[in-house]
């Protein structure tokens, strides 16, 4: 009986501790040793210290054109180079390369690579590199979904070991881009090695300017200066990458400041930061426009959506403003056409559709469609105007679809919102077009050639223009864009083509979210506001003084 | 005894062609394969391209083709290499011809997640054994009512927000545990004292969170299996014969009640291998449950496979081992199976 007793003593304590958690868990206080540090004083550049990021998902390796996925690209791009690369204008400028030339008929592209270049293994990296990356990029048995660009190179060379050729069967100008992105492996580790199973996917060798030190797998990469880097020298010795899946665990390791930086949600941007000035002391808050953005796209093949009234009228019933304040807290940009807004590309005249629902009304009228019945609902030849609105799983763009309902509600259509796991919206709806209208995201495009996504030859199942887009004026301007090499002339061109675009409205340009970071305080030389390209086109600059070096952290 | 056991391995085959026939089909009946993933909705990917790699993963030929490929390779045990992570293996490592190790992928996840699964298995079983038997003994008393409170609160309560007020508590506002992950950053420059202190700080929550609902199961079954044998002749008996109460209680009646939690250990063991995906991700802990979670949205077949075969076999092993030691620990059954 005493044992007993003394058990029941010990539940109503654990009874007892439960409460005390959960009541004081909610509490406000703090009590976090790094408070006691000033980070706001200015320090000249140095170099050391570690820069610790959370990221969501793990990368599968680190060959980019293999790998494919964010995460592998976000680690890969600090380890390899490309012959060129985008400035902080997001201009194309070079990186391996220190020039290059077009041959007067458009179809050769020459580049001279910089002298000296070396991996970091100080081993010469050569335009023998190159060509082999290339031939590994367009074999038939690399796994990779990135070779159709490259396979329209008809012949490279390499007159000698800095000068790298390619020429096409025909001019084809959105060629330089493709160079910015291919990165550059070393012929000398990879040559008998099958690139689809090496283990240097897990333990590369590059020339950027941090190498791999360690992967422990499902938890962290960390990376470490590379000394024999020809692009310049980075100031932070070490970046490290944690593996944290879940956006509530990394916030609360970048509130103890375990990490230095994460990508925020919205809320956690717009409502907890503005809350906690304990946070907003030690960590700055970065917004920049994001590279998509988010469209309602119609079916053109299905009736009423082939009528360009009916595409306007719904453009005008939408109010954009209202989705980019309930959905993204305000934090986003409504956009005119799919160039990211202040780069060349995007044509400065083009102004959205404003929300006039008179307007979309006139035009639905003038299109046939009147409530005739009185049932509140538009109708055309005794049918009801409803269609349904099919989005994936992605909470951002169900509430988006919300709101387009609602709005379409107020003007007389009747929308259904469906929403969908990915792999069977893509098999069962977009593939065979079974759809009325998607809510769906484009990226932002570096390069103006949207050839793929607009072209009507594009429309087959499984090609990009699943919204069956044509317009021979656009298909004109997209094959014209691919022919003309001069920035100037190609510019004028992508303008002309939004210009079209936006007033044809096949699809309804609805907001592009801006791209949310924290990062703490103790790293310096970030520029704010970002630049076009975003606040980490300098990295290599970004600086930990001293005096801010985590003390835990042991440097070797 | 032996006979009874190698008949019961035998059946075993069938049965595990047949669980895997039908995880293959059932697998295969999701629309879209590892070239559908969301990142490959991106215009530079043409589907000539999505074809190509169609092919060199043998995806376009028919299921039941694909099926007895997979099953060639699995006779030699061979589990295969991941689509999603760069031919990773999934079950054991490789190596290459210049000696490069590559760690298998549940050769990596499982010991994480079966040493997480065991202690919280402890944790639940020390906990709730003795709560279910207060619970009995002071059936319908204050005590019975509260523990039977705190476990179904414990079981109903929602693990992830639990764990982020947790956090929260003794990582962000006091220093007292790591927040997530598995170690803490400089775990390697450690010595072996501070680096299994350094893990174990870093267990104590997710052990907590994964043993807090299982306790709920476990105490009612005890206190259940206890209340049954309570009211059992054979106690009345030795209470009459004058034996003390603490003899009755722990002497005769625990021993019986215990008995049929050898079954729900048996079963438990397919369960040690799984790990939540919920839990793993708040934690940042790498184990099986997120593993198998997301090879299921990438349609990595050779992984999903993978983890469900090895799920089968151990399945079907732990309902052997119960069944072995239900003969073991109870003459009845024993004489049963005998013959």
């Amino acid at each position: 009986m005493l044992i007993n007793h003394h058990q029941h003593r010990s539940t109503t304590l654990a009874l007892i501790t439960l409460c005390v958690i959960l009541t004081s868990a909610c509490g406000d206080s703090t009590s976090n040793k790094a408070n006691a540090i000033d980070y706001t004083k200015t320090y000249p550049a140095s170099n050391g210290g570690t820069l610790i990021n959370a990221m969501m998902g793990e990368p599968s390796g680190l060959i980019a054109m293999i790998a494919g996925e964010s995460a592998a690209s976000a680690i890969a791009g600090n380890i390899f180079n490309s012959l060129l690369k985008y400035d902080k204008n997001l201009e194309l400028s070079g990186e391996l390369a220190q020039s290059w030339d077009i041959s007067d008929d458009h179809k050769t592209i020459t580049f001279h690579l910089k002298p000296d270049l070396k991996w970091a293994d100080n081993q010469p990296l050569t335009s023998e590199d190159v060509l082999f990356t290339w031939q590994k990029v367009t074999d038939e048995n690399t796994r990779t979904p990135y070779g159709s660009d490259y396979k329209l190179v008809i012949k490279a060379e390499t007159p000698d070991i800095n000068t790298f050729r390619v020429t096409y069967a025909a001019p084809y100008a959105p060629a330089l881009e493709t160079w910015a992105s291919l990165h550059i492996l070393p012929k000398h580790l990879l040559k008998d090695q099958d690139i689809n199973t090496t283990a240097f996917a897990r333990n590369p060798i590059g020339s950027h300017y941090y190498k791999l030190e360690k992967w422990k797998n499902g938890q962290y990469l960390k990376l470490t200066r590379n000394i024999n880097a020809t692009q310049g020298q980075a100031k932070i010795d070490h970046l490290m990458s944690r593996i944290i899946p879940d956006k509530a665990a990394q916030f609360l390791e970048l509130s103890a400041d375990n990490i230095d930086s994460m990508g925020l949600n919205p809320i956690q941007y717009a409502r907890i930061f503005p809350a906690r000035p304990d946070l907003n002391k030690n960590i700055a808050l970065y917004k920049e426009l994001g590279n998509s953005y988010t469209y309602m796209g119609f079916n053109l093949k299905r009736k009423p959506f082939d009528d360009i009234r009916v595409r306007q009228a719904i453009n005008y019933a939408i109010n954009k403003q209202e989705i980019i304040d309930g959905v993204l807290l305000g934090l986003g940009e409504p956009v005119a056409s799919p160039y990211k807004p202040g780069t060349r590309w995007s044509n400065p005249e083009l102004k959205p559709y404003a929300y006039d629902p008179a307007k979309a009304k006139a035009l639905l009228k003038e299109a046939g469609y009147e409530d005739h019945d009185g049932d509140g609902i538009l109708d055309k030849d005794g049918k009801p105007f409803s269609f349904e609105i099919l989005t994936n799983q992605n909470k951002e763009r169900e509430m988006t679809g919300v709101l387009i309902q609602r709005r379409l509600k107020e003007i007389g259509i009747d929308a259904n919102i469906r929403v969908l796991e990915w792999a069977s919206f893509l098999g069962r709806f977009i593939k065979p077009k079974e759809f009325d209208v998607v809510v769906l995201g484009w990226s932002l495009s570096l390069d103006p050639d949207q050839y793929s996504i607009w072209h009507s030859s594009q429309q087959a199942a499984g090609q990009f223009n699943f919204i069956s887009y044509s317009n021979s004026q656009v298909d004109k301007l997209l094959e014209a864009g691919r022919l003309e090499l001069d920035p100037d002339k190609r510019m004028k061109i992508y303008h002309e083509f939004s210009k079209i675009l936006l007033e044809d409205s096949p699809i309804v340009y609805l907001s592009a979210g801006y791209g949310l970071t924290a990062i703490h305080k103790r790293v310096k030389g970030i520029s704010n506001p970002a630049p076009p390209a975003g606040i980490g086109h300098n990295t290599y600059e970004w600086y930990i003084p001293k005096a801010y070096v985590r003390t835990e952290m042991s440097e070797n | 005894m032996l006979k009874y056991l190698l008949k019961r391995f035998l059946w075993m085959i069938p049965l595990l062609i047949g669980i895997s026939l039908i995880s293959f089909f059932i697998m295969h009946l999701a629309p879209g394969d590892i070239t559908t993933s969301e990142a490959s909705f991106n215009p530079k990917a043409s589907e000539e391209s999505r074809q190509k790699l169609r092919e060199l993963y043998s995806l376009d030929k028919p299921i039941i083709v694909q099926y007895g490929l997979w099953l060639k390779r699995i006779a030699t045990l061979d589990f295969g290499t991941s689509f999603a992570s760069h031919q990773r293996p999934v079950f054991w490592q490789t190596k290459d011809k210049d000696g490069n190790i590559t760690l298998g992928m549940i050769q990596e996840a499982l010991p994480i997640t079966l040493l997480i699964n065991v202690l919280s298995l402890i944790l639940i079983i020390g906990i709730a054994l003795p709560l279910g038997v207060i619970s009995a003994l002071k059936q319908n008393q204050l005590a019975d009512r509260g523990i039977t409170l705190f476990v179904f609160i414990g079981f109903a309560i929602p693990g992830f927000w639990l764990a982020l007020m947790l956090m929260y508590w003794t990582g962000v506002q006091h220093a007292w545990l790591p927040i997530s992950g598995l170690q803490s950053i400089g775990h390697e420059n450690m010595g072996w004292i501070a680096q299994t202190l350094d893990t174990l700080k870093h267990l104590v929550l997710p052990v907590f969170i994964s043993g807090l609902t299982g306790l709920a199961g476990i105490s009612l079954f005890a206190r259940n299996g206890m209340l049954e044998v309570l009211h059992q002749d054979y106690i009345t008996t030795a209470r009459s014969k004058g034996l003390s109460e603490n003899r009755v209680i722990y002497g005769h009646a625990l021993r019986n009640a215990l008995l049929p939690l050898i079954t729900i250990f048996g079963l438990s063991i397919p369960g040690l291998i799984g790990g939540s995906v919920i839990a793993e991700s708040i934690f940042a802990i790498p184990g099986m449950g997120k593993l198998f979670y997301d090879a299921v949205l990438m349609r990595d077949f050779p992984v999903i496979m993978g983890i469900l075969t090895i799920g089968a076999v151990l399945t079907l092993i732990g309902n052997l081992l119960a069944d072995v030691a239900y003969a073991w620990a109870d003459p009845r059954v024993r004489r049963g199976v005998m013959q």
